[in-house]
């Protein structure tokens, strides 16, 4: 009985239109197919990678350098090639690739859960309330994001010491991208609230006399959440991207543990030399990665919009 | 921050080029290194870039020829007239930059200013009792010791306006350890030499002209001089690619070949006398960056020999510096007076032996250190601290790096607070290339009072060191005095007080038309610069 209900539901899953729309698009599928991989790479590096670029013990400095495997002075167990300490570069992108996305998963998450708080409290309390968040929200919109991520982690580091920031330095990313991505979230669920919070439905339950917050929660949120999920897809990529220029900025993650932004950067002191795969690999894996989850973003918006239909 | 300030550096670089395209006859010049002059106040730091660069603006005493060979600069005479008194005769007519003349009493107060605390230069000054005014054109410094360095010593001492320092409040010199506690001669220069500083931007970029009225004559065709500071390796090396910079220094060793085969560039290299080592905090009785308490296990020699065979610093040699470095076994290279070839074998690489080392010593697990290091002094500073992390992890030692730019490297961890672990500098003794230069300043014990191991940063001490050291320094007869310094450098490897890695390759690199003296202590002196 519970198998055949749930498989009448996948199912009705299948025929729903999003899922139609999936099926038709071939470019969907394989960004889909490449981020599912991409993840699933990242988190099995440690049983996957053949080498722990984060274990020191596991460096030898006379790697250093080697060329991808199929150039003549490649070496077996080095597929992609070595960095300058001996790290290898396909371990290091996937060990990396873990180090990036958990800031891009993290800050977005951050950044979500602040926009949606903001905006639905701004959206159903109006006034003077509503007039100090858009304010607030306006004069950080009128920075770029990447500035008021450099400004928040230039203040952190101000504050705590350095050998405390090399192992805080995740935590500060995430809080500093994060912090610079609310606008678009709150800007939004403010928007859908004004019009939600009018319809029937909002009415009845204010008139039932339920409280404010159960409804905002249980009522409104709900339907404002489609438009959200696209805003955080495509957020992903641009939060991947700037944990990756933070660093290579060098205010990013320490270089004992790369992210992919720290072997762009680490890389491209070895451009002009030659070494040119140090760099490129983990900037194609960058891009790719990007590139995907901003198609999955694109499609889920153009699915997700009823007027497209 | 790091990309603001390049791209406001290229921005005027690319303007300067506009100027310098408009004047036929004009020959700008502009060069950059990885990191900024920290101050313009001339005792701020005791580092050779710091300081060659600021006597393009400044003069001692005494000067080093295009061969190293003293000659006269702000003085014209000089003589040891007893074995505890020297006496120099001053350059007439020679005037300040603001057109304050030179005179005796501005010695007298910039040696005494250099000589006393927060000043960095103050090591030079131990043998040193009193400089005093004979006359408006005699100087006489008489010494505590007999000190046959003493002119050579004051090659490095650079003479300021009395007048203009007691006028702005720059009377004392400025501290390295508080880089933010800064003094009208920090951003400000007055002094007697070939330029004039025109325009000071810190970490950016610092611009300076010809001097009209140098007493000298001009060897140099330059008409503005543009210091860039660009820390990216890549970066520095593309400005010099593309003509944007004349001349850059350090020239990163993966990119040296690439220079010297290129149709615009050129690379010109010799040794260097600098040595590259690391040392220990062996001062404290507990490490302030440890997860050992109670103790310090850097006191043990076991733990220090440990550290020096864990290092394979041929694999230094060949991946990080590609060969352009000399590993040596002593705190002195070829080419300094007191270098004892035979001495010069460093202990084999052996990771075992180190293991068992820490584990005699009591340290089986390893332990947890921090370790500082520079990222923008000497060439591959940061990446030879990385790959020493990594070696010393395989015996168990957990090392927490932090590599900083210079200014923020040298106030934490020089004197008085010595505030480090372990750490990564490097020496030359580039104003007496004598040994003596470097056991007085590196490896005596700490003593503010009488001017001995101002730059010991680790608080290394043996009392036969300290006698061996105070007895060279004035013994004169060569044979006896080579002894001594042989005899000292064996105390230092049998106590392996620091671990030296290499000296690391002289190189710089040009575009084709520029012709410069290199010499080996690193030194740039603008006035020996041609544009073609």
């Amino acid at each position: 009985m519970a198998s055949g209900s749930s498989e009448r539901a996948l199912a009705r899953a299948w025929d729903s239109d999003i899922a139609y729309s999936f099926r038709s698009s071939p470019l969907t599928m394989a960004a889909a197919a490449f981020t599912a991989l991409y993840l699933l790479g990242a988190m099995l590096a440690p049983w996957i990678a053949p080498q722990d670029p984060f274990d020191l013990k596991q460096l030898d400095l006379l790697n250093a350098f080697l060329p991808p495997v199929w150039e003549v002075e490649g070496k077996a167990g080095f597929l992609l090639g070595a960095d300058d300490q001996g790290r290898d570069v396909l371990s290091t992108i996937l060990y990396g690739s873990r180090v990036s996305l958990l800031v891009g998963f993290a800050s977005v998450v951050l950044a979500m859960l602040l926009g949606i708080g903001l905006g639905l409290i701004s959206g159903y309390a109006g006034g003077a309330v509503d007039a100090f968040i858009m304010r607030v929200a306006d004069v950080q919109l009128s920075f770029p994001a990447i500035l008021i991520a450099l400004l928040i982690d230039g203040v952190t580091r101000g504050l705590i010491s350095a050998q405390r920031h090399e192992e805080l330095a995740v935590f500060v990313l995430v809080i500093s991208i994060g912090l610079s991505f609310w606008v678009q979230y709150a800007r939004t669920v403010r928007g859908l609230v004004l019009v939600e919070k009018n319809k029937e439905y909002v009415l009845a339950a204010r008139v039932i006399g339920l409280p404010p917050a159960l409804i905002m929660l249980r009522h409104v949120l709900p339907n404002v959440l489609g438009p959200v999920l696209v805003i955080a897809t495509i957020n992903l990529g641009v939060a991947i991207i700037t944990e990756a220029t933070l660093s290579f900025l060098g205010v990013g993650v320490p270089s004992t543990q790369p992210s992919l932004g720290t072997l762009i950067r680490i890389g491209n002191d070895y451009l002009f030399s030659g070494e040119w795969w140090i760099t490129i690999f983990p900037g194609a894996a960058l891009a790719l990665l990007v590139l995907a989850v901003n198609l999955l973003g694109d499609w889920l918006r153009d699915a997700l919009n009823p007027k497209l239909h | 921050m790091a990309m603001l300030r390049h791209a406001r550096a290229g921005v005027w670089a690319a303007l300067l080029l506009a100027v310098g395209g408009s004047l036929a006859e004009a020959k700008p010049f502009r060069f950059a290194n990885d990191g900024d002059v920290g101050s313009m106040d001339p005792t701020f730091r005791n580092e050779t870039f710091q300081l060659t660069f600021i006597s393009n603006i400044y003069e001692a005493l005494l000067r080093r020829d295009r061969n190293l060979k003293l000659e006269a600069s702000l003085a014209t005479e000089w003589k040891q007239v007893e074995p505890m008194l020297w006496r120099f005769k001053l350059r007439q007519g020679v005037k300040f930059h603001d057109g304050t003349p030179f005179t005796a009493d501005d010695v007298v107060f910039s040696v005494n200013r250099a000589a006393t605390a927060p000043s960095n230069m103050t090591g030079y000054f131990a043998s040193l009792k009193e400089v005093r005014k004979v006359d408006d054109s005699t100087i006489e410094f008489e010494t505590k010791v007999i000190d046959p360095l003493l002119d050579q010593k004051l090659v490095q001492i650079y003479i300021l306006s009395k007048p203009w320092a007691e006028k702005n409040g720059a009377s004392k010199s400025t501290d390295v350890t508080k880089p933010a506690e800064e003094n009208h001669a920090t951003r400000n220069a007055n002094g007697t030499g070939p330029f004039v500083l025109k325009l000071r931007d810190p970490g950016v970029k610092t611009v300076i002209a010809p001097n009209p009225n140098w007493w000298d004559k001009a060897e140099h065709n330059l008409t503005e001089v543009t210091f860039s500071v660009i820390q990216n390796d890549a970066t520095r090396v593309a400005a010099l690619l593309s003509g944007e910079i004349d001349f850059i220094y350090t020239v990163p060793p993966q990119d040296t070949e690439r220079l010297s085969k290129a149709d615009n560039t050129k690379i010109m290299q010799g040794p260097e006398t600098r040595v590259v080592y690391l040392g220990f905090d062996q001062a404290r009785d507990e490490l302030q960056e440890s997860n050992v308490k109670g103790k310090n296990p850097y006191k043990d020699v076991r733990v220090r020999e440990a550290f020096y065979r864990a290092i394979d610093i041929e694999a230094i040699k060949t991946r990080v510096m590609r060969g352009q470095a000399t590993p040596v076994a002593l705190m002195v290279a070829p080419g300094i007076n007191g270098y004892v070839k035979e001495l010069d074998v460093r202990p084999k690489y052996d990771p075992d032996a180190a293991k068992k080392l820490l584990a005699d010593a009591g340290y089986t697990q390893g332990f947890e250190t921090g370790m500082d290091c520079p990222n923008d002094r000497y060439v591959n500073d940061e990446a030879i601290c990385q790959a020493v992390v990594a070696m010393l992890a395989r015996i168990g030692i957990k090392v927490n790096l932090l590599a900083q730019t210079r200014t923020k490297y040298f106030a934490k961890i020089l004197g008085p607070g010595y505030n480090t672990s372990f750490y990564m500098l490097g020496w030359s003794p580039a104003s007496t290339y004598d040994t003596h230069n470097v056991f007085e300043q590196l490896l005596q014990s700490r003593n503010p009072a009488a001017k001995k191991g101002a730059f010991n940063v680790g608080g290394y001490s043996n009392p036969q060191l300290d006698a061996l050291a105070d007895k060279l320094e004035q013994e004169v007869d060569k044979a006896k005095r080579d002894a001594m310094i042989a005899d000292a450098h064996k105390i230092f490897q049998k106590d392996f007080a620091n671990i030296p890695l290499h000296q690391q390759a002289l190189i710089w690199s040009m575009r084709k038309n520029i012709d410069a003296v290199q010499l080996a202590d690193n030194s740039f002196p603008l006035r020996f610069v041609q544009v073609k």
